[in-house]
């Protein structure tokens, strides 16, 4: 098939940025979306162009680097599918596709499609984690998890880290991301002792790095493509409170 | 041969001697420790943040020393563990079905093909069982029982249930688990993380590792960073065949240099390639997708019986099918270890009997598993692989059969190093896939995880303290030293060199082809024919490469294809040693293969009295390089032929 790539090129930081339109030809429907991209690349290169930047590693859907809004969509047309799982079958002939980066304060550009999260990390760091230096650990089975815990838990731990959800929400915030976490440690005995501080430690680490607030819009979790579900947001505001209550009785 | 020369054998390994269960203990009991206060003058680099360097990292940093981290992705989370599926191996016994640590020592060195030091398997198989612990206590949620204990599978060639699994995201949960301790760490100021930077080159002062150059991928920044020692847990090569199961930024660089530095080089042509991966389906092919092991439980491996048969998979009868891996290995079936499921796929299609658009490929087919256990429980076993398969191929394996064809996966090969995990360049250590220790010539399911976190949270924190205490205080030194100086000087006029060429061809065309050659003769099956040609190719092609390529922009701010570049500019060197080593080792062994070396029914022929030993090879420059042996003794396991009929 052939199609029409209008997609945001924007050479770093400082530069202002455009849309640029580019055709192309005999795009297979077996292809993934990252690999029309890199035909697309091939022939940039040899006309002299500087190809398009893009993140990408992994190709199978878990490492959490690509991360192209697709129509405006984040990630793409597809439910569940990261862009670099996302097939061209999914598109027709003769569709005009717009491609852009993630946009967001907390996400500066860096170059063409390519922004920087490592807003991301800097929650994890500030309570995303439970306390237990190597070597400590008791017996395994010493603490019994109920199943349908250890399974909740793991819905939530199933965040790749994407950035979709702050891509897609109008406020830019990265709610979802933190309340994943949040959820997964605070279902399991394990992350119990750290539980309040981790809640106000990480919400103020997402305050600080410019991410917007939530406003219960429930775009995160249409655009999540791991189905982070947006009941976790309730369960981190909760957590807050008590936490924020605790701070203020001590 | 023609070659290489031998030089002298490795005298030591620094293995500790006496029965093989207490050499660990002793070992750890023997070895120096850095006080607490001297801890913090001290400065580590780790490269990589995969579970090997993650782990490291954060336990480096817990006891007190100062760590300086590096990886090429965006967030150390985004390592190329997070990848992985299947599971875990420890030897918990929670199954009580006669698992034990001794048992997973013998089947490691056995599915190995008896091409892997006893010493380091032994300790590989005592410290599984307090990863599970300290993965449970960071809040990893592995699958329970409805009792609120965790379960286990069995998985890749083993008896017993000893895989411990996160759905079909082990790595990704395990990885996460070393991430955040890591983050926490970074948090409280220990750690200094610098993600999207390369590692270009590695740094000798007095003949230790002292120092790696980077390059900030963002800003295009060259830099040279000093320490008292430098751990590499870079991750494995595969990406050298273009198509593998590797992201597509994993890469050789960081070794490679390192072997350049005079770090040797073990056993390079010990490649796994993997039986049940999503079919190749294009030349706009950039990589390929692994479809869990675990499915072989439920799912049966066949192709038609007749050649060229081009009917849909539904309307070929029973009897017109061939389940050859059931009928070939009845004991085992479709359950055989990874090597034998290739290469058997690999035959079949040779002989005209493939399946799919290209004929590379057979079917595994949920038919009789779906029947006998309903829809909804195969759905909950392999749901998210289904959907997987789908998405890329388009068709639903509920319906039809899925296609599969073996790839690259993993590379067993690696840096040399001693018991204590240093290279040969003291202060230099070689963590997870990047070493070449403890899975000889073939690894099992689920052991790379268990052998990463092995590696960074257990055994390096203390063989590395051994190394600090022992050398007492280095010098100090920094970016001025002159030999940081030549070491940055060599990395800037390489980029420039690239950058200059501005020829007609892309990076791409050239790893791509680069992979071709040696999928065909280093991949599943290799001959001496072969791989004369292959060597032959790859020095025109690298020649080619140096003229021809096209590497557009400057070295100024991200720029995605000089950095592919460089790492293919060091695949190619790297690939040259794989045909040698593959050529120089005249038997059959785990994922090595030549054809020339087989038993009268067609599988591998060791040759134990000519070839018991690792292949270290030393780069001398020349082009020629040097062969060490080590001998590998076998005092707890004897080697027998693998037989799985
Ligand atoms: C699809 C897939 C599924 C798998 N499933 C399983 C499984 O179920 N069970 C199992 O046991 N094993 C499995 N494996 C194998 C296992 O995942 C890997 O062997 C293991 O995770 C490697 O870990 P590592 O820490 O050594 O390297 P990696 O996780 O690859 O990490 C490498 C690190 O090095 C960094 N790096 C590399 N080069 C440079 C450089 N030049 N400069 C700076 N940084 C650099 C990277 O950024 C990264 O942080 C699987 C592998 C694949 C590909
Ligand atoms: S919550 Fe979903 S969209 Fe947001 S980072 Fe995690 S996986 Fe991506
Ligand atoms: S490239 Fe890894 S998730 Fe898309």
């Amino acid at each position: 098939m052939n199609l029409t790539l209008r997609i945001w090129r924007q050479h770093g930081p400082e530069d202002k940025g455009r849309m640029v339109t580019y055709p192309v030809q005999d795009v297979s429907p077996d292809m993934s979306f990252l690999e029309m991209l890199d035909v697309l690349n091939e022939r940039l290169i040899l006309d002299g162009e500087e190809p398009i930047a893009f993140d990408h590693d992994c190709r199978e859907g878990i490492c959490g680097m690509c991360s192209l809004m697709i129509n405006g969509e984040a990630h793409g047309p597809q439910r569940g599918t990261t862009a670099c799982q996302l097939h061209m079958r999914q598109f027709s002939d003769g569709d005009t596709i717009d491609i852009e980066p993630w946009r967001a304060r907390a996400f500066p550009v860096v170059k063409d499609l390519v922004v920087n999260r490592n807003a991301f990390d800097q929650i994890i760091a500030a309570g995303g984690y439970v306390t237990a230096p190597t070597g400590s650990a008791p017996e395994a089975h010493s603490v019994p998890v109920p199943k349908a815990d250890a399974d909740a838990a793991f819905e939530s731990a199933a965040c790749i880290g994407c950035g979709a959800c702050v891509a897609a929400c109008p406020n830019g915030s990265g709610m979802l991301f933190t309340a994943a976490k949040i959820t997964q440690l605070s279902l399991l005995p394990q992350g119990q002792p750290e539980r309040y501080t981790r809640v106000i430690g990480m919400v103020d680490a997402h305050d600080e790095a410019g991410f917007g607030g939530c406003t219960n819009i429930g775009e995160c979790a249409s655009a999540c493509p791991k189905g982070i579900p947006l009941n976790t947001i309730g369960r981190l505001n909760r957590d807050y409170l008590k936490a924020t209550a605790k701070r203020a009785g001590s | 041969m023609d070659l290489y020369t031998e030089g002298d054998p490795i005298a030591d390994t620094r293995a500790p001697d006496g029965p093989v269960e207490t050499r660990w203990e002793r070992h750890r009991f023997e070895m120096k420790l850095v006080n607490p206060a001297n801890r913090r003058k001290m400065t580590v680099i780790v490269v990589g943040t995969g579970l090997a360097g993650g782990s490291a990292a954060a336990t480096l940093a817990e006891q007190g020393y100062q760590v300086r981290s590096y990886c090429y992705q965006d967030s150390p989370r985004r390592a190329h563990s997070i990848a992985a599926q299947g599971g875990i191996n420890a030897a918990k016994n929670y199954r009580n079905d006669g698992d034990s640590v001794h048992r997973l020592f013998y089947d490691t060195v056995k599915g190995g093909d008896f091409r892997s030091r006893e010493s380091n398997v032994h300790r590989l198989a005592e410290v599984s069982v307090n990863i599970i612990d300290q993965c449970v206590a960071q809040g990893v949620p592995f699958a329970r029982e409805y009792g609120g204990l965790l379960d286990t599978r069995s998985f890749g060639g083993a008896q017993v249930q000893r895989t411990f699994y996160a759905r079909g995201q082990t790595g990704q949960q395990l990885l996460l688990g070393a991430y955040q301790a890591l983050e926490r760490q970074i948090g409280l100021g220990n750690v200094e993380m610098n993600a999207r930077h390369e590692m270009l080159e590695l740094v000798l002062v007095d003949g230790r590792a002292r120092g790696i150059v980077v390059r900030d991928m963002v800003t295009g920044e060259i830099s040279t960073e000093m320490a008292d020692a430098v751990v590499l847990a870079s991750g494995g090569y595969g990406n050298v065949f273009y198509l593998s199961t590797n992201a597509k930024g994993c890469n050789v660089t960081a070794s490679w240099r390192a072997h350049r530095k005079g770090a040797y080089f073990a056993n390079p042509c010990y490649t796994q390639i993997h039986p049940t991966c999503i079919p190749v389906s294009g030349d706009h092919q950039s990589k390929l997708t692994l479809m869990s092991e675990s499915l072989r439980n439920d799912g049966r491996v066949w192709v038609p019986k007749a050649k060229g048969d081009q009917r849909s998979p539904r309307e070929i009868p029973e009897d017109e099918r061939d389940y050859y891996l059931e009928r070939i290995y009845p004991s085992f079936g479709n359950l055989v270890p990874r090597d034998i499921a290739s290469r058997a796929a690999k035959n079949v299609c040779d002989s005209g009997r493939g399946v799919g658009p290209t004929g590379l490929g057979v079917y595994l087919d949920f038919a009789d598993a779906i029947n006998r256990l309903g829809r909804k429980a195969i759905e909950a076993k392999y749901g998210n692989l289904f959907e997987m398969y789908e998405r890329i191929t388009g068709e639903d394996p509920y319906e039809v059969p899925m296609r599969i064809y073996p790839a690259v996966h993993y590379t067993m090969g690696g840096l040399w190093v001693d018991y204590d995990l240093q290279s040969s360049i003291p202060g230099l250590f070689v963590i997870g896939e990047a070493n070449f220790s403890d899975h000889g010539a073939n690894r099992l399911g689920a052991s790379a995880l268990m052998q990463g976190l092995a590696d960074g949270y257990f055994v390096l924190p203390n063989t590395l303290a051994n190394y600090l205490a022992s050398s007492g205080p280095l010098d100090k030194v920094d970016a001025s030293h002159p030999e940081a100086v030549a070491a940055r000087t060599e990395v800037e006029d390489r980029i420039k060199r690239l950058l200059a060429i501005n020829g007609d061809r892309t990076v791409d065309s050239f790893h791509r082809e680069l992979g071709q050659i040696m999928w065909e003769h280093c991949g599943m099956e290799r001959s001496e024919a072969g791989l004369r040609k292959a060597i032959d190719e790859i020095r025109a092609l690298r020649e080619q490469f140096w003229q021809r390529v096209r590497v557009p922009g400057d070295g100024e701010g991200l720029n995605q294809s000089l950095e592919k570049a460089g790492r293919v500019a060091d695949f190619f060197e790297l690939a040259e040693l794989m045909c040698i080593d593959a050529l120089h080792r005249e038997e059959s062994c785990g994922g090595h293969f030549r054809a020339e070396h087989q038993t009268p029914d067609g599988e591998a022929q060791r040759d134990d009295d000519r070839f018991a030993y690792v292949a270290a090879w030393e780069y001398t420059g020349t082009g020629e390089p040097v062969l060490h042996k080590e001998d590998l003794t076998f005092e707890y396991v004897h080697p027998t032929q693998r037989s799985y009929k």
